[in-house]
This record gives C-alpha cells, structure tokens and sequence, in this order.
C-alpha cells in the first residue's frame, strides 16, 4: 500500500497521517475497480468463461461406457496423433495459400479500378460486386450447389450445348476448388470495400505531386497507393486467414449434393462438428478446437509481423 | 409419491387392470418381474384416469391424429406433440437435453438402429415392468427383436420397413425387362436398361448406410454381434457381406447405378421421369411416393425383394421406428399408456389410414388390410408383399450400440468406392475399422 501511495510532499509523514492516507487510497482503488467491474463481469462471462470450459472440457472424456473421467492431456496427444484432423487442417493450408492470394488479387483490382476515376457506372460495379457478400452464405452456397450440378445444373446445360466436358465440380478432386470458386465470389466484395475505403482517404494532394513529378498510373499505384493501404491489406489479409481456417458452411451444405467427396472431417470445423452431434464426442471436439484455435493464432500473428515489418 | 401410493394398491385390482388393457399374458413373465409388473400395469390404467402432461417427441405425421384421439378419449391428458427434428437431428437434440437433464420429454421417437444407443446410454426406460416383455406375439419379429435389447424392452415398435422392390412398370415394359426375382438378375436388368437408355438407371445409389446394412442383413450377413457392452464389427470375413459385394460391386464399377442422392430433388424427378427404374426400401415408402412423386402416379408397382439365392424368400428392415418412454419422463405410467394407445390400441388403425406401415401382427394379418387396393400402384393390393416380406425378415441382426456415429461416417469410408477405385470390400473394411476404434474410444470391449 505505502508503495502504490503517491509520494508526500510531506517526506517523512507520521504513522497516522500514513494510515489515512492509505484509507484513501484503498477507497479510490475500490472506487476503480467499481468502474471496472461490469465491463469485467461481462468480458469474463462473455470471453474467458467459454475459453476456460473448453479447456476443462478437453481435460475429461465422457464415454458411452464407464462415463465421464478425467484424463489429463490425452486428448491433446491423440489430436496431434489423429490423421483426420491433420488431413482436414492440411486442406483448408491449401485452400488459404491457393484462394487467398485470388480473392484479395481481384479485390484489389477492382478496388483500384474504382478509385481510379475512370471507370463508367462506378456506383452501380460498386454495388454489384459488393452485393453477393449480403446474400447469406447458406443461400450463396445452395445457389452454386444448383448451378454445379452435372446432371440438371449450370453445368449440365454448358456440357449439352457447347458439347464440351467440365469435369464435375463436385467430385472429390474439384470440390475444394469449386469451395474456393463460392468463397471468392462471396468475400471479394467485401474485401474490396476496405481497400477502397483505404484509398478514399489517401489526399488528393500526393496524386497532384506525382503528376506534377510526371508519374504514370502504375508508378502511383506502386509508389503511392499499394504503400497506403497496407495496413488494410494486411487486416483483409488476416480476416481471410481466420475466414479460411474456420471453413464451414460451404463444405457443409454441399455435403448433402456430394456425400462421397465432402468428408465428416473436410474443414476442422466440420471434423469437431461432426465428433460433437454424430460421435457425442464432446471432450475431443473441444481439444481440437482449441488446438485450432492456437494454429489461426499463430498463424495470423505471423501474417501480422511480416506486414507490419513491410510498413516499418 | 403417487406412484409409490399407487403401488401399495390392492393387487387384485393390478390383475382387472391388466386385464383391460390387454395383457392377459401378464402371469407369464414370472418369477421377480411378475409382481412389480402388475402393479406398474395398474399404475398405467390409473395414470390414464387420473391425467396429467405428456410431451412427445415425433416427426411421424400419422401421430397428429392419434394424439387428438387419445386425447378425445381421456380428456385429462394432454399431449404436446413436438416435431424436433427428423432422425439424426431429433437425436442430437434429444442427447443434448438427456446431458442438460432439462427439456427431456415423456416419449420420444427413436428408430430401430438407434435404439440400442439410447438403450444403452440408460436414456430411454425398460418398459419390461409395464408388461411389454409379454408382447412378442403382438407385433412382427423384425421390429419386436429390434426393441428387446439385452434382455429389456425399451420401446413399442411403431412402424416397420419389412423390404420390397418398387419398380417403375412404364420403363420395365417399355425395354421389356423382367421383373428381377434375384439380385443376379437385377444386375441384368441394369445393364440392359443402361444400354437401352444411357440416361436411364435401374436404381439410384451414392452410398447409404441403411440400404447397404439392410442388404447385407437380407443375404444372411451379421457383421455386427453386440453381447452387453461386448461388441464385434466384422465385414471383412461375414459371408453376407461378400454375397453382398459380389453384385454390388459389379453394378458401382460398371456405372450401372445414378449418382443422384437419396431423397434430393433430382431424385424425386429422377423416380417421376423414369431415369431411376427401381427402389428397393421399406414398406413405408408409398406415402412418400404419393407425396413427393405425385406425376408418375400408376407407373410404379411394389414386387418381392430380390433374392440372393434363387428360389430363397429372405427379406430385411429397412428402417421403421418405436416410441420409448425416456428415464427422465416423470410421468412413465401415463407415457407407457400412451404407447399402448398409438403403438397397439385404436391408434394403430388411425395411423394405417394415414398411410404408415403398422408392426401389429393382428393388423398386418388382417384381411381388410391385405386387401386394400393402392391407387397409386395401379390398385395393386401390395400389402400384400409387404406383410408377406415381414414375416421373412431374417432373425438375428443386430445393430451397433453406436450405430448413430457409425452411419455418420459411412460416406467417408465406404463411400470412397463410389467415387474412386476403391473396392467396395475396402470401403467396408475401413468402415469396420473406423467403428471398432470408436467402439474402443467409447468403453466398449471390441472383439
């Protein structure tokens, strides 16, 4: 207490002063922690509680026979152990490295082709191309389920009367890319709003030095506005990384069109799904949340470095 | 309180009540179980005077009237009927409010293959003690084996699914095939079919765990052998299983079979314009074709399953459900009484003219009911068949403890053979594998 007590001008106080002088500033702690407390109560109940329940949760396993025992890190061993678990994380690894790059490519270029001034209906492409991210993702994937169908589908039409051979979208060597095709469309204009935000504010002031200076368009885009977006570029970048590692909707719906491609363990997601309302495995699908949960950490940490060692 | 109050009843009056509802046989279930078995029949006949609350959890459409009647009838009760789902998706539910301990309801409908989960999981109660164990000859062996698990009887068999081959007429006459009396023939007709009409095909078929099961069980397979929490998982090496695979194979490998899933809307179409010729499934699909294939109305007719063996008259389930009474129910009297009513009382005829299949001996027996002309089959009296296939269901299948889960991952180990050059045989080994581990994981002795 005497250490947290702000220095007295007095130097040497007396004992009694001392003892009041703490009294008050207790009463002020107490007072903080007041002010504190129901952003605390929340952010405890609301954050740390469902954290704190995983991680008890993966510490036990409840069995349909001899029921629930603790087993300390067991979980943890045979998720690191567990093939499937590995083959789904292996999956969305490539579909982060392959689709990633595309989405936030052509969400960059639109973005510059928007802000660019040269573009005529800016509004109306703007709009456009931003609307399939208000169509729910559920619909957007049912859509492009209907449209991949190789027997009455898109795809069957194209086959029929341009007489050529598209492999079926949904068999198990193309339906991760035919994922990919479903999430580029959903999430490009998304992305393209926050590059595009980004570039608004950039002033106006520099693109007139660069004229003056006799820039073309591409040295200004490489000189002036990629460096200013790149702080968006990297949060776009890290939505799409946490977007990438949690795929989940889209291999699930289009389980139902293509049972034998799309397996229970496709994405981590779907695997700790499926190991928690088919297998009643809740302890293991609360253990390889978790481990996935530091993996997007990591991940996404890294990603964040290497930007911010860019802008430095 | 009241139970036990009623328990301290005069068992003379245990023996009238038992009387009423039908269980003379009430004596013969002997020894130990006897006494208490009365006076729990006695608490059932109260329970339904006295009245109370009941919810039940069913998506069987049929049970709508039935439960308007039976409350009709005792207007003291009443019944929530609750639709929570379809199938896995009630059990997920189901579980959840089992392991929350709130929310549970009195009866539930659970299907045949996944009874001996919530058996097992101690979720659903022994209804031995109401009388059930004396109810063997009231329904038909299939679904009456189905709910006696280890030694208990922890559900009244609702509907059942005694197989039948569905076959479109049109597209049979048309390419002039015959009607196949055994699988060997059917793999005849597929290929000649196919070749008559490359858009046409005899079946529709991307990996489905209970057709497969089924048909394994119908060849005289028992890959599953469940003995308390003693469990053995054995494609590999089950004779059924090969006989199984032999056909099968032959009709995966050579594309004979629509890559069109089960119950999707090209489905439906598929069944309607002809391009899928045949179904082989339970005797509750009419009401679906009635429904769902309302253009193809007079094409199709119901024919005996085809046979393994030439000359041979096995048949299968395939699908078909009970209603059990769940431990957490506080009112298990009342929900067994319940039970009674839809599952053998009055509520049985109310549910077969709504279309369902009944488990009733006496009514799968009955005249009026083999007789009854379907419409919709060209008035075919395929009751008939139907009744016919149920007292050849083969004796001694039995499900897995787990057998939830194990469909669950069905499409990522068998289903591999459908879509890539893994064997069936392989598809099935895996899938024995993946279950015999779960089984290990879960506590289970696995041999």
């Amino acid at each position: 207490m005497a250490v947290l007590s702000p220095p007295s001008a007095a130097g040497r106080p007396a004992t009694g002063r001392r003892r009041s002088d703490g009294g008050r500033v207790g009463r002020r702690r107490l007072a903080g922690w007041g002010f504190v407390a129901p952003f605390l109560v929340v952010f405890a109940l609301v954050f740390l509680a469902p954290i704190a329940y995983s991680i008890y949760l993966s510490l036990y396993r409840d069995q349909l026979i001899g029921g629930n025992h603790f087993v300390g890190l067991d979980n943890y061993t045979q998720a690191l152990k567990d093939h499937e678990f590995w083959s789904g994380l292996g999956r969305v690894g490539l579909f982060l490295i392959v689709q990633v790059p595309i989405m936030l490519g052509i969400a960059l270029l639109v973005a510059l082709a928007l802000d660019s001034g040269r573009l005529y209906g800016r509004n109306f492409f703007r709009i456009s191309i931003f609307l399939p991210y208000a169509v729910p993702a559920v619909v957007a994937t049912l859509m492009w389920g209907f449209m991949y169908g190789k027997r009455f589908g898109l795809v069957a039409s194209i086959n029929q009367h341009l007489h050529t051979s598209i492999p079926d979208p949904l068999s198990p060597s193309w339906v991760l890319a035919s994922i990919g095709n479903i999430v580029t469309w959903e999430f490009v204009g998304y992305n393209m709003l926050i590059f595009y935000a980004a570039l608004r504010v950039v002033p106006e002031s520099l693109y007139e030095a660069a004229e003056i200076d006799g820039a073309g368009q591409w040295r200004v885009i490489r000189s002036i506005k990629i460096p200013a977006i790149r702080g968006a570029l990297v949060i776009a970048t890290i939505f799409s990384v946490i977007g990438s590692f949690q795929l989940f909707n889209e291999p699930s719906i289009l389980k139902s069109l293509a049972p034998n491609a799309i397996t229970t363990y496709f994405t981590p997601n779907l695997y700790t799904y499926s190991l928690s309302f088919s297998g009643q495995q809740h302890n293991y699908a609360a253990t390889v949340a978790i481990v996935m949960g530091l993996v997007t950490m990591v991940v996404a940490y890294l990603v964040q470095l290497r930007g911010m060692r860019k802008e430095a | 309180m009241t139970n036990k109050a009623l328990r301290r009843l005069a068992p003379t009056v245990a023996l009238l009540a038992a009387g009423a509802l039908g269980l003379t046989a009430c004596g013969s279930s002997g020894g130990s179980g006897s006494g208490s078995g009365s006076s729990d029949a006695n608490a059932v006949q109260s329970a339904l005077t006295k009245g109370g609350n009941l919810t039940v959890w069913a998506w069987e459409p049929t049970l709508k009237q039935v439960v308007a009647d039976f409350q009709a009838k005792y207007p003291k009760v009443h019944v929530k009927l609750v639709n929570a789902g379809t199938g896995n998706d009630q059990y997920t539910a189901l579980q959840n409010a089992v392991q929350a301990g709130k929310g549970v309801p009195d009866v539930s409908q659970i299907e045949y293959y996944a009874l001996s989960q919530f058996a097992l999981g101690k979720s659903v109660t022994d209804l031995s003690s109401y009388g059930a164990k004396d109810l063997s000859k009231t329904y038909s062996p299939g679904p009456w084996n189905s709910v006696n698990i280890n030694g208990g009887v922890y559900g009244l068999p609702m509907d059942s699914g005694p197989m039948a081959l569905f076959y479109n007429k049109k597209v049979f006459d048309k390419y002039k095939l015959p009607v196949p009396t055994t699988w060997e023939q059917y793999l005849d007709d597929a290929r000649k079919l196919h070749k008559a009409d490359p858009k046409a095909y005899i079946t529709s078929d991307t990996g489905d765990a209970g057709m497969t099961t089924s048909l394994i069980w119908q060849a005289g397979g028992k890959p599953y052998k469940v003995d308390g929490t003693k469990v053995t998982v054995d494609f590999a090496g089950d004779q059924g299983t090969s006989t199984y695979t032999k056909v099968w194979q032959q009709l995966v490998s050579e594309h004979l079979l629509s890559p069109v899933p089960g119950w999707s809307d090209q489905w439906y179409k598929g069944l309607g314009d002809g391009t899928i010729a045949t179904l082989a499934t339970g005797a509750w699909m009419p009401a679906n074709f009635v429904s769902g294939v309302k253009n193809a109305s007079g094409d199709w007719r119901a024919a005996p399953l085809p046979q393994w063996q030439a000359g041979a008259n096995a048949s299968a389930e395939n699908g078909g459900s009970s209603l059990a009474v769940m431990q957490a129910s506080s009112n298990k009297a009342l929900a067994y009484a319940f039970l009674q009513y839809a599952n053998q009382g009055a509520g049985v005829q109310t549910r077969i003219k709504g279309g369902a299949f009944p488990a009733t001996t006496a009514d799968l027996d009955s005249p009026s009911f083999l007789n009854t002309p379907f419409p919709y089959f060209g008035g075919q009296q395929a009751n008939k068949i139907f009744s016919e296939s149920a007292k050849n269901v083969l004796p001694g299948w039995s499900y897995l403890p787990y057998q939830v889960y194990a469909n669950s991952i069905f499409n990522d180990t068998v289903g591999k053979a459908y879509v890539s050059s893994t064997p069936l045989s392989g598809g099935l080994k895996s899938w024995q594998d993946q279950s015999v581990n779960y089984g290990k994981q879960q506590g289970f002795s696995m041999g």
